[in-house]
């Protein structure tokens, strides 16, 4: 044992630790899933196997609507949050080292420390001086709130897809004649866009399934899926809630799968 | 030298100095060279001596501190690269990892904006230029070393650049292929008639290619000559010293006629001895002198010899012999000698011996 190297495998009651972890992740996400297919009303007495939830939730007009809305938040944020993200990655990466840029690192990742309740707080105050002077109190406001808080989710793949992109390419193109413009659209971007298809998946995820942030900062009838779902805990649980649940782990898990493996097509 | 030649790319003056202050790296320090078209020229110099840094300048990746780079006469420092006529061949290849063999090799005349069947038919003939018809379609991370140096060679002159700027592009290959890459680079320059500019820290390679050699050392050129100038004529210590191997003696200079002087040799005897360019050394001065192991001889000490020393030892290389000798100063020098079929006179370890200088051995160093 002694003459061993240290491996943690090896140390007494890791195995069953290990377990207690997934089961206590696992376990409860599973319950949810197995409940989504339940044939009674009940969220924990299992009645039988049937689709009923989903086709309750499915015909739902609000769940609908509220679908709708997060489907349009989500691929407007992720979209301006990843070109915002691609732009702040290109600035960090494609330049000079200048004074700041370790600052402007830290400026954005920044919102991943932020308590999200202070940011939430911070949008709703904002947005109700915004609201009161403007008059405007459109999904608007949610997809820009959106869009802040996805922004470092975005850049911090793409930064790293650049950062392990050799400068001298670029210098290459430039060299055959290819303008910066040209460099760009022929070399850097297309170079890029595993990093860039990651960090829209990522924004689009976690858009998705925001709750604090939207909570407060959403006007009256701007339910989206993730808001409406806490609303409905407050009256009737139904396994509804669990087909809703199950249908948005689903997008997730998709998500990052596609995630997973543009990230290991790197070069 | 001839003025009828007319010059590519003339380097005035130039210096580049990286950072500020006390860490200031002065990696080019006030070079001028004028490099000729049609012209193989090669930059030769240890590493970090400032090869690349003019090359980038040339191609325009980085501005000189102070100086004028003229293509063809024309200042060039207000175009961007991307509107020099120029090409390189990068150290680490960069070849675009997203497009094929093919692809790669358009590029430059894609960005030209040239009609797509100009492009095709020159990466056609670019392709059978380097041998790499069959992987035409290849991605490049699916080619080897060798292939790969060959499509960067082809996509630099595929837009037939006015010069084409190589930086140590045979490094990475093994002696083999480098060997073949070297004729076939001498091949394609030949062909095109494009000016190269070579960079190596392989004096052999710089002998073996170049029309003309500038030895560099610490961000200066110390001596611009054909192989032959410089091999057997080095201006300086370092030049003699970097390329070949070489034995300094010191002596003492006697008459001074133009490019030549008479110097006396550690021996006492007097031989001729050709001057550095451009130098006018006063007689009597102290000069250190160098003479390449092969311009000499060996023979039973007469009156014909310049030099004596004591044979240490011998080694036997096939196609010639090295003999070490003492002299009587105490310094080592070396003799290297052919071998013939018929064989010479043999000599032994310890003997005493005489060393015979053929015409032009000796060379003077500006100190
Ligand atoms: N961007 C830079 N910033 C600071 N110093 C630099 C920079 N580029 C080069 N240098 C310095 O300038 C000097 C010359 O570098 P250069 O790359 O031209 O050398 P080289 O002759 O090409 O060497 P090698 O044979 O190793 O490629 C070196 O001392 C190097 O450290
Ligand atoms: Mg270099």
């Amino acid at each position: 044992m002694a003459d061993r190297p240290f491996a943690i495998k090896r140390q007494p009651g890791f195995a069953t630790i290990a377990l207690i972890c997934f089961v206590m992740l696992y376990a409860p996400i599973i319950t949810l899933v197995v409940y989504s297919f339940n044939a009674g009303s009940s969220i924990a007495i299992w009645e039988g196997f049937s689709l009923r939830w989903y086709a309750a939730a499915w015909e739902n007009e609000l769940v609908q609507d509220a679908a709708i809305r997060s489907l349009v938040v989500a691929v407007c944020a992720s979209l301006f949050a990843t070109t915002l993200a691609t732009m702040a990655a290109l600035g960090t990466t494609r330049t000079r080292p200048y004074r700041g840029l370790t600052a402007t690192y830290a400026m954005i990742n920044q919102p991943l420390m932020v308590p999200e309740i202070v940011t939430a707080v911070a949008l709703l105050i904002v947005f109700a001086v915004f609201k009161q002077t403007t008059g405007y109190d459109g999904l608007g406001l949610l997809i820009l709130a959106h869009t802040a808080f996805c922004i470092p989710f975005a850049y911090l793949p793409i930064r790293a897809r650049l950062e392990g992109m050799n400068l001298s390419l670029e210098t290459a193109a430039a060299d055959l004649y290819a303008t910066p413009w040209m460099t760009f659209r022929r070399v850097t971007l297309p170079l890029m866009w595993p990093g860039i298809l990651a960090g829209a998946m990522l924004a689009f995820v976690i858009s998705l399934d925001d709750v604090v942030i939207t909570e407060f900062v959403k006007s009256a009838g701007q339910e989206t899926l993730p808001t409406y779902m806490l609303g409905q805990l407050r009256r009737v649980i139904t396994p509804e809630i669990n087909a809703i649940s199950t249908a948005l782990l689903a997008i997730s898990i998709l998500m990052v799968t596609i995630f997973f493996f543009l990230n290991r097509k790197k070069m | 030298m001839d003025n009828d030649e007319k010059t590519a790319i003339d380097v005035d003056g130039v210096s580049k100095i990286f950072g500020s202050g006390p860490d200031a790296v002065h990696a080019l320090d006030d070079v001028s060279v004028a490099i000729r078209e049609n012209e193989f020229f090669t930059l030769l110099g240890p590493s970090g001596c400032g090869k690349t840094t003019l090359l980038r300048l040339i191609a325009g990746f980085d501005h000189p501190t102070a100086g004028h780079i003229r293509l063809h006469g024309e200042n060039i420092a207000h175009l961007p690269p991307y509107k020099r006529p120029v090409n390189t061949v990068f150290q680490n290849y960069a070849l675009f990892p997203h497009m094929t063999v093919a692809q790669n090799i358009g590029f430059g005349l894609e960005m030209l904006g040239k009609p797509k069947r100009e492009v095709a038919a020159s990466v056609d003939e670019m392709l059978s230029l380097v041998q790499m018809r069959d992987l035409a379609n290849r991605q490049t991370s699916q080619i080897s070393g060798g292939q790969q140096q060959r499509v960067a060679l082809a996509r630099a002159l595929a837009p037939h650049p006015k010069v084409l700027l190589l930086d140590e592009p045979l490094s990475a290959l093994d002696l083999k292929l480098r060997k073949e890459m070297q004729i076939e680079l001498k091949r394609l320059q030949s062909e095109t008639g494009i000016t190269f500019i070579f960079v190596t820290h392989d004096q052999e390679e710089a002998l073996t290619m170049s029309n003309r050699i500038a030895v560099m050392s610490a961000g200066k050129i110390l001596q611009i000559g054909t192989p032959r100038e410089v091999y057997d004529h080095p201006a300086e210590r370092f030049v003699a010293d970097f390329i070949g191997e070489t034995n300094f003696l010191t002596a003492t200079l006697q008459d001074v006629e133009g490019s030549t002087a008479t110097v006396t040799l550690p021996s006492g005897k007097p031989a001729r001895a050709s001057l550095p360019s451009g130098t006018h050394p006063d007689a009597g001065r102290q000069v250190s002198i160098v003479i390449r192991p092969e311009h000499v001889t060996l023979a039973l000490p007469s009156h014909e010899t310049s030099l004596t020393g004591r044979l240490e030892d011998i080694v036997y290389f096939g196609t010639d012999t090295h003999y070490r000798l003492r002299l009587a100063d105490d310094t080592l020098f070396i003799a290297r000698m052919q071998n013939r079929r018929d064989g010479e006179a043999a000599f032994d370890p310890g003997a005493e011996v005489g060393i015979v200088l053929a015409d032009g051995a000796v060379q003077v160093l500006r100190d």
